[in-house]
């Protein structure tokens, strides 16, 4: 416990990391740039997963000849599984700002709010 | 040898077959294929059903790895029942789709759309199946990413937007629950929900666990759109293809209450969190804010869809409010109306898509007076209408029933008058729809239409009866409903 800020500094980034992303999703009018704000968010939980799993010292978990310090495999497991819901949650909401874009002509919220009150 | 496979299966049938529809590329085919793997769920999840009930709880070791290492498909009381009712939906549904994704997606995209339903229909099972948290969290995204596909063929184009919006607060819903499972693996290391209830209660005061616990809850609020947070769902039911709305409003917020029970009762052991956080007074507060707030709005919608949705955000607080009650009496309205909401709410929705498909219309100046030229529908959309309220005879009632009875065994005479409100504002709201359907002069669409093709009255049909079934006998469900709650609850203390 010698530097308790940087001890704990991958949960910092975290949480920077994190509220910015969820800070874009909220603000910002534009679909795309929502949409990354998002992506920014799904990351964080990414690092934050994989910070947990890192043992300090700890190489990668194959097996060798003599006891090694190892970091647990699973975390990182755990979030392959969790870039590829993200990559398809991406690609799938790009997806939809294309056919948005198409209907309204437009990828601004607001914009879009002023013309959803007519019917297509 | 078959049957001991068969946890596995309700997942990887549909799973497969998803892609073989897609490489057939035929909407016939894909629809013959849907219709045999949703009716092979139906009788796979009875036959657990009753093999949990002679048995006791299923568990399965996915690949062969033995729990709490691999990942385990646990099917206990709760998890059979939730699975028959979202399969019992995808089957009866698939039926009623056909006719109806006909009319309203254009040809060359039907495939897609039975490929899209059996992805989500594989989500829902795989959320009631499994036993571990974070593959909770991958069924959870592979039902949300497939209805997000599915609400956005709509013809309208807003049924984008509903989409677009759908998945920035599903995507925030589902982020913040592996939020809370990664925070959770931090302090246990373990993933399975088992392990995890026998390692968690020791940790309960742990800011950490305090953290995980506030995420997990908020995250799955998020997706059974709880009141406040449930601003995407009317306009995704809206605006989404009719027989879309009717799988959407019958299972997707259900498995979402299904999966806020397992985290609170089976990994975080219900009392002991309600003792230790206030979550469950902050949950009773949000269901009764559900249930009279959306009721009053659904009141002054002129859209019946909407309308429809919602009653369907009133209807997700009754379910909040059993679970927070804390008690097995509770537990089990919450469960029982897991299953009589997924039946009255797919039978109305179902009744105004036999509308849209005659007149192609869902407003009510549009559809005013559909009651004479389609007798069958409009006494459908009665019998759930009536459900709805909780007239005595529907599944309505039994919920209703079930949720007084709790409250009164409390003393809490507060939520007991909501829920009494709740009724009466849902009177006023179905009172409007009958006096639509019978009692105005058609509208122009409407005199020329007549009643809807059989292949859509049949299921409708059948989930009239299932509402009067079960509602004049309901001992059936609610019993299984309480030996779920009772299981979920623990040995009495």
């Amino acid at each position: 416990m010698t530097a308790p800020l940087f001890s704990l500094f991958n949960y910092w980034l975290v949480v920077v990391l994190m509220m910015i992303g969820f800070y874009v999703v909220i603000a910002q009018g534009n679909l795309v740039k929502k949409l990354f704000g998002l992506n920014i968010f799904q990351v964080s939980v990414f690092v934050l997963y994989i910070s947990m799993g890192k043992v300090e010292g700890g190489t990668a978990p194959i097996i060798t000849t003599g006891d090694r310090l190892y970091t647990n495999p699973l975390p990182s497991v755990l979030i392959l599984t969790a870039i590829v819901v993200g990559v398809a949650t991406l690609s799938l909401g790009l997806a939809l700002v294309v056919r948005i874009r198409d209907a309204f002509g437009t990828i601004e919220e607001d914009e879009i709010e002023a013309q959803e009150g007519e019917p297509t | 040898m078959i049957s001991q496979h068969l946890p596995v299966l309700q997942v990887v049938l549909p799973l497969i077959s998803a892609p073989i529809c897609l490489i057939i590329r035929s909407g016939k085919v894909a629809w013959a294929i849907a219709v045999m793997v949703t009716w092979a769920a139906l009788a796979g999840a009875l036959m657990l059903l009753a093999e949990v009930l002679r048995t006791g709880p299923i568990s399965y070791a996915l690949g062969g790895w033995p729990a709490p290492w691999g990942i385990e498909y646990r099917i206990d009381l709760l998890s059979a029942f939730v699975l028959v009712t979202v399969s019992a939906i995808g089957a009866i549904v698939i039926v009623f789709a056909r006719a109806s994704v006909a009319r309203e997606i254009p040809s060359d995209r039907v495939y897609l759309f039975y490929v899209m339903y059996l992805l989500y229909f594989t989500g829902l099972l795989g959320i009631a199946v499994t036993g571990d948290a974070f593959n909770l969290f991958v069924f959870l995204e592979i039902a949300s990413l497939s209805s997000y596909v599915l609400i956005s063929l709509g013809k309208d184009r807003r049924a984008l937007t509903a989409s677009f919006r759908y998945l920035i607060m599903g995507t925030i819903g589902a982020t913040f629950y592996i939020i809370g499972v990664g925070l959770m693996y931090m302090m246990t290391g373990t993933l399975n929900m088992a392990d995890l209830a026998s390692r968690l209660p020791g940790m309960l005061h742990l800011r950490t666990i305090e953290m995980a616990l506030a995420f997990i809850t908020v995250g799955l609020s998020l997706k059974l759109a709880l009141v406040p947070l449930h601003f995407w769902l009317p306009n995704a039911y809206t605006y989404a293809p009719s027989a879309v709305s009717v799988f959407l409003a019958a299972t997707s917020t259900k498995i979402a209450v299904y999966a806020l029970i397992r985290t609170l009762y089976t990994v975080f052991g219900g009392a002991a969190v309600f003792a230790a956080m206030p979550i469950d007074e902050m949950l009773l507060g949000f269901g009764m804010l559900a249930m009279i707030a959306a009721s009053v709005v659904a009141i002054f919608q002129d859209d019946v869809k909407r309308l429809l949705a919602y009653s369907s955000v009133s209807q997700v607080g009754y379910m909040v409010l059993g679970l927070s009650l804390g008690t097995a009496e509770g537990l089990s309205g919450s469960i029982v109306h897991i299953f009589n909401h997924a039946m009255m709410k797919a039978l109305l929705f179902m009744a105004i898509g036999c509308v849209v498909y005659r007149v192609g219309a869902v407003r009510f100046h549009e559809i005013a007076g559909f009651g004479r030229r389609m007798p069958i529908t409009a006494a459908a959309m009665l019998i759930g209408g009536l459900s709805l309220i909780g007239a005595p005879l529907t599944v309505g009632f039994v919920t209703k029933w079930m949720l007084l009875e709790a409250a009164f065994a409390k003393g809490w005479w507060p939520v007991m008058a909501v829920i009494v409100t709740s009724g009466l504002l849902a009177l006023i709201y179905v009172w409007r729809l009958v006096e639509l359907a019978y009692f105005r002069a058609p509208a122009p669409a409407v005199q020329v239409v007549g009643e809807a093709p059989l292949g859509m009255l049949a299921p409708l049909l059948v989930l009239a009866a299932i509402n009067l079934v079960f509602g004049i006998d309901g001992t059936m469900t609610s019993g299984l409903a309480l030996d779920a709650a009772r299981a979920l609850m623990g040995p009495a203390p």
